[in-house]
């Protein structure tokens, strides 16, 4: 990267701690923890707009509408989330490509045969001759998808209890103005389920930085991927010689995702007390009383 | 050679511990090897889940009582103990202290001229079982230290008023208080460490001579056949199962812990999620 760093072996000391962390191998690290932010920017709101379809199909009054929802909701109990995690990436992928291969092979002949998943190469998602940026683009995309499905039905679970815990009484005035049952939802019940919702959402966006190391065991060139490159020792063949220091590099991984619960536990914190203004709740009234 | 599904159960059914046949099935899968493996496996996630809770209770109890502490000294290791454990994921802990305990000395330590050995610490057995029990500790102190927090008033006072103070008074309506307003959450918390025992032989520790936990050959089943619909269903299956067995187990402590209770007062189990740590 710099002049300096023309020859790794002729240098020593800090110079030589400054250009191995500019290497080329670590900008690509530093570039994947941009990787763990783009999943959890993707997929917070998408787990968040599928938790509420979830919530109000759940809610819903046709019967099987509402079974099928709280089935989505019961789903991601009792089963370890990592089984799903390592489920849907594949199902998804073979679905994809069964898919595909309805439209784009002759025949469209069913996949699983034997021992093999086998479809034609043009039914391939991505395809072969794609580069790799495209596979490690889909490799995220399913990944996405994933979170999105499995977080959706937590977050399914805390707003369908939010919205049983806005106090009766206020829907029940808001029909006897004479809103309909759309109106009620839109104007009463929606608006005060979130401070309820709050500290459940919360306890789930920590546990949702803490499922990004799982982005590694789907296949995608995350920090614990490069962790475990950058640290593996490297012997005089490489440019940059170092014995076994993935521990360190792990260490700077605990460090990074302490600092970064602690942050998002202080915003939690603070948004709880905006978003309990005006509530008729204890924390509501707290404030009224504090500020009077 | 094909096995009838008893002779299959027979060479499987201990196979993760490393009895019975020494070669995983190559072809030819049938449902019943893929039932037999798999529940061979979970014997890891039981393990794992007993001992970790276990340990992880009583170390759980000093720890809640340390922050509770007004001692700083005590207070603030306490702290920090359950920040770093609750703070960071579960994956991140296990690959760390797998590489920690790679470093140890291979020919192992000599303390006090008594020779230890240290390889050991570095198999799934021992090193996963220590994170998963430090692991269990924290998130269960926190439990804990929230319960204490939330012991009425008035039971502190009637205690005094009964003439109860100090160790008397902790040991008699503190601690079983505590306990009974935290077991809700606690059982929780025992259900989604059994979940989490299926990182273990995904994240750094590994499997020796493919001996592994339910997740682990539901991954070889999936990895060999290309077709995920079935082993991943047979893992899910198991875990229902233990999920059930454990709330059940855990309800009755919760109704002995509630006994004295009116019936229209006690505490009942809810499920909450607590996904990966």
């Amino acid at each position: 990267m710099f002049e300096v760093c023309a020859d790794p072996k002729a240098i020593e000391g800090l110079t030589w701690a400054a250009c191995y962390l500019t290497s080329a191998k670590h900008v690509d690290f530093y570039w994947s923890f941009l990787t763990v932010l783009l999943l959890l920017a993707i997929t917070a709101p998408a787990a968040l707009g599928m938790g509420f379809m979830g919530a109000t199909v759940a809610r819903s009054h046709v019967l099987p509408l509402s079974l099928l929802g709280r089935t989505y909701i019961w789903m991601v109990r009792g089963v370890p989330d990592i089984i799903f995690f390592l489920f849907f990436v594949i199902a998804l992928d073979q679905g994809l490509e069964y898919i595909k291969n309805l439209f784009v092979c002759d025949g469209g002949a069913w996949p699983w045969q034997g021992l093999e998943f086998r479809v034609c190469p043009e039914a391939k998602v991505p395809l072969a001759k794609s580069s790799a940026f495209w596979h490690q683009a889909y490799g995220f995309m399913l990944a996405v998808v994933t979170f999105a499905i499995v977080f959706g039905a937590f977050v399914a679970n805390v707003i369908y209890g939010a919205m049983n815990a806005v106090p009766r009484a206020q829907l029940e005035t808001a029909e006897a103005y004479g809103m309909s049952r759309a109106q009620v939802f839109r104007r009463i019940l929606v608006p005060q389920m979130w401070v309820y919702a709050l500290p459940g959402l919360g306890n789930l966006w920590m546990i949702l930085i803490k499922a990004t190391p799982l982005l590694f065991l789907l296949g995608v060139k995350d920090i614990v991927y490069y962790a475990r490159e950058l640290g593996g020792s490297k012997t005089q063949a490489y440019e940059y010689p170092h014995g076994d220091w993935r521990l360190w590099y792990f260490l700077g991984l605990l460090v990074f995702y302490l600092v970064f619960t602690r942050i998002s536990e202080i915003g939690i914190t603070r948004l709880t007390r905006k978003l309990s203004h005006g509530q008729a709740t204890a924390g509501g009234e707290a404030l009224r009383k504090a500020a009077a | 050679m094909s096995m009838t599904c008893w002779e299959t159960v027979q060479a499987y059914g201990l196979r993760s511990i490393g009895i019975g046949e020494n070669l995983l099935p190559k072809s030819d899968f049938t449902i019943c090897q893929q039932f037999t493996l798999i529940g061979s496996g979970l014997i890891w996630n039981l393990y794992f889940g007993v001992l970790a809770l276990t340990f992880g209770f009583f170390l759980a109890n000093a720890i809640a009582l340390a922050r509770n502490a007004r001692n700083p000294m005590i207070r603030k290791p306490a702290e920090w103990f359950v920040f770093v454990f609750r703070g960071s994921p579960l994956f991140i802990q296990f690959f760390l202290a797998y590489e920690a305990l790679v470093l140890l000395p291979k020919g192992g330590i000599d303390i006090l001229g008594i020779h230890l050995n240290t390889s050991w610490t570095t198999r799934a057995w021992a090193g996963a079982l220590l994170v998963l029990f430090l692991n269990t500790a924290a998130y269960s102190a926190e439990i804990f230290h929230g319960a204490l927090k939330s012991i009425p008033k008035g039971d502190l006072e009637a205690a005094e008023a009964y003439g109860l103070t100090g160790w008397k008074k902790f040991i008699r309506i503190e601690w079983p208080t505590m306990l009974r307003l935290g077991w809700p959450a606690y059982t929780n918390e025992a259900i989604f460490l059994f979940h989490a025992t299926t990182l273990v032989y995904f994240s750094g520790f590994p499997a020796f001579a493919q001996k592994g936990d339910a997740l682990y050959y539901a991954n070889y089943f999936a990895d060999k056949t290309f077709n995920p619909f079935i082993p991943y269903p047979i893992v899910a299956f198991y875990f229902i199962l233990l999920t059930l067995i454990v709330t059940f187990i855990y309800g009755r402590v919760n109704r002995h812990l509630n006994r004295h209770l009116p019936a229209n007062t006690r505490s009942r189990i809810r499920l909450r999620p607590q996904l990966i740590r």
